[in-house]
């Protein structure tokens, strides 16, 4: 199978990589360039935050990224493999195993318990009942919802209904989570927990998180940052700590190292306050 | 997603949260079948009733009758003439296929038992005609053939008669009536047979052996009928053919001339009668059919609704990883179960609709089997039909727009 394929693949390989990535909306007579002609990669183990104003591509990359959509033109190599022209039916297919996602409007379903709710992605999956209970129950345990099983999303607070939907993104052992404006809808507080939550994740477990947001204080929580603006990028500002790190999973992946060595030594080392106030 | 099951428990799930909603929609269908099982339970139940009591005249019955007779010009109509013997009927006992054979001799008049009397049919017959009417006795016996070699006074006494002559309940058996001043002994009554399909009472009749009818009463030599049963009901056209060859030879009836008598079976009566019910079953359940694609119409209304309301759910359940395929399976499976449900709920409330019809208005009732396969069948393809195009556009939604949807 193709899939197992690239699940071998994809160690050796980023987790994202556009190339030339363009995507063009017809408006009437007139046409929508979203993307200009992206070019970039997010490694396994990364955390990046993309941000930018309205109609400067972000939304449409997250889609692309999370294969919703096909780009116009361009490559997009998801784990290795050249997804760009993939049918609407393989796409649900990798989505359905090696994608999670997060919205800023939680998207549980009404009626529905949590534990259904994070089982639901495994349903698609075709993963066994008893299975899926048990791998629902962990993902609810690792982000502090295990006590709401059996609540219905009327009967959670904004920041559990996301903690369970952040629980649901994990269930299929993603190779990459997207989040889209995922505190949007809550308060400060919350949104500082929330935001917790995924470095944990990140950390901890090493899952590769992109993260959409217009808020800096929520994308200051990621270790690099891309910023788009008009279809292009117009920052890609990764903190010196990271990258660091990055350079030393280079060094581990034998395979890799020379590329990725290469590419941790382009990006800025800028400190966060600096970058804050540049970007403010 | 492949598994039926998963499917099943998808669908189930989402109509068990509206739960409302569900039961509303179901109503169309649950209307439609209901009325489908009524209307054809009473339809069949009429139409057995009639077969029932064409029966009750008789198993496999052929009816021979004298032909007109003609005087002055003036046609006096089928069994006016006299011309039919009990000779004939012992001649058509002897054909092949015949089981039965009774002459049949109608005499209207006064009968007087004590200090009672009452108009009603003395009927002369053979003893055979218990058999060809499957008529047994309630009490006492019937004639024997010795009874009709010796024109003995006997009679059989109907119901009716019974409780006519003999109001104050004595036992009618060992006394003696009078038929126009000739006595005869009851030697015993007959079960109650109830009213003809033509609305006569069979009970209201005195049966005594057809020699003595002839000899002791009319003094003619000639019967007014011939009844005949033939074995099974695929002898009835043979046999009856038979009899017509067999009484034109009897009767020297030349080539070209008409009969001087009349062959008919009950079967074309049975069959006219059982075709009219089915003609009004077919229309009661026309109608009826009429109301599920109504209630199938509501079910589309109600998906259509649905998949709007739940654009959002829909593009989470594509985002994480559901083809369209399976949205479409989904919600198929959805408006089928809602629509079967519906159904088998139909059915229940069309069993109890039938009982209280059959228990209020005493209408004879029977529900065919098939129709209630039928009724669930349809109404699961109506839920099929009617939910094809909501999920179509369900399945056919973006998944980003759908995301988005407020």
């Amino acid at each position: 199978m193709w899939l197992e394929e690239y699940i071998v693949e994809r160690t050796l390989e980023p987790v994202v990589r556009v190339e030339g990535l363009r995507k063009v909306y017809s408006l009437g007579d007139g046409q929508v360039i979203a993307l200009a002609g992206i070019d970039l990669e997010i490694q396994a183990g990364e955390f990046v935050a993309v941000m930018g104003p309205s109609g400067s591509g972000k939304s449409t990359f997250m889609q692309i990224t999370g294969l919703l959509d096909n780009p116009t033109a361009g490559q997009y190599y998801f784990e290795g493999t050249d997804v760009s022209h993939l049918d609407a039916d393989a796409r649900a297919d990798i989505r359905s195993r090696r994608l999670g996602f997060v919205f800023q409007a939680y998207n549980l379903l009404p009626r529905t318990s949590a534990l259904e709710n994070v089982e639901l992605p495994m349903v698609y999956a075709g993963v066994p009942a008893a299975e899926r209970a048990r791998i629902a129950r962990d993902m609810m345990e690792i982000v502090g919802v295990d006590h709401l099983a059996h609540h219905h999303p009327n009967q959670m607070s904004g920041g559990q209904q996301q903690r369970v939907a952040i629980a649901r993104s994990l269930v299929n052992h993603p190779g990459l989570i997207l989040a889209d404006e995922p505190t949007g809808a809550l308060d400060t507080k919350t949104s500082e927990d929330v935001m917790r939550i995924f470095k944990e994740l990140n950390e901890k477990q090493g899952i590769t998180i992109m993260l959409v947001t217009h808020e800096p204080d929520i994308a200051a929580h990621a270790k690099r940052i891309v910023t788009f603006r008009d279809g292009n990028v117009i920052s890609d500002t990764l903190r010196q700590a990271q990258g660091d790190r990055l350079v030393a999973h280079g060094d581990r992946l034998v395979a890799q190292g020379d590329r990725l060595q290469a590419y941790g030594e382009t990006c800025h080392a800028e400190p966060v306050e600096a970058w804050k106030e540049r970007v403010a | 997603m492949s598994d039926f099951k998963g499917i099943l428990r998808l669908a189930l799930q989402a109509l068990v949260r509206n739960k409302v909603r569900s039961m509303l929609t179901m109503l169309g269908i649950v209307i439609g079948v209901a009325a489908v099982i009524v209307t054809v339970a009473i339809g069949s139940g009429a139409r057995v009733s009639v077969q029932n009591s064409i029966n009750s005249l008789g198993s496999n019955l052929i009816v021979v009758q004298p032909g007109s007779v003609t005087s002055s010009g003036a046609r006096g109509g089928f069994g006016t003439a006299s011309t039919l013997t009990p000779a004939d009927g012992m001649a058509i006992a002897q054909l092949p296929g015949v089981s039965a054979v009774s002459p049949v001799v109608t005499i209207r008049t006064q009968v007087v038992a004590g200090g009672n009397n009452w108009q009603t049919t003395v009927t002369g017959v053979a003893p055979t005609y218990a058999q060809i009417r499957t008529w047994p006795t309630a009490s006492g016996s019937f004639f024997t053939q010795n009874d009709v070699n010796d024109a003995a006074k006997v009679a059989v006494l109907g119901q009716t008669d019974v409780s006519e002559l003999f109001p104050n309940g004595q036992n009618p058996i060992g006394q003696t009536i009078l038929i126009k001043g000739v006595p005869f002994t009851v030697v015993g009554t007959l079960t109650p047979l109830g009213q003809s399909s033509l609305g006569t009472d069979q009970d209201d009749t005195v049966l005594i052996p057809y020699t003595s009818a002839m000899q002791r009463i009319t003094g003619q030599t000639t019967v007014n009928q011939l009844m005949v049963s033939a074995a099974t009901s695929d002898d009835i056209t043979p046999v009856q053919n038979e009899v017509t060859a067999l009484l034109t030879q009897r009767h020297q009836i030349a080539a070209g001339q008409p009969a001087d008598f009349q062959v008919r079976n009950l079967q074309s009566i049975a069959a006219a009668a059982s075709s009219t019910g089915a003609v009004m079953e077919f229309l009661l359940a026309g109608v009826a059919a009429v109301s599920l694609i109504v209630g199938g119409i509501g079910i589309m209304n109600i998906m259509m609704v649905s998949v709007t309301e739940r654009t959002r759910e829909i593009g989470l359940r594509m985002s994480v990883g559901a083809r369209g395929a399976t949205i479409l399976r989904q919600f198929l499976t959805e408006s089928t179960v809602l629509a079967a449900a519906g159904g088998v709920i139909g059915v229940i409330a069309g069993f109890i609709g039938t009982f209280v019809v059959a228990a209020l208005a005493k209408w004879p009732t029977q529900i065919p089997i098939a129709w209630v396969i039928l009724s669930v069948a349809f109404s699961a393809l109506v839920g099929i039909f009617f939910g094809y195009y909501p999920a179509k556009k369900a399945a056919g939604l973006n998944p980003i727009e759908a995301l988005r949807f407020e």
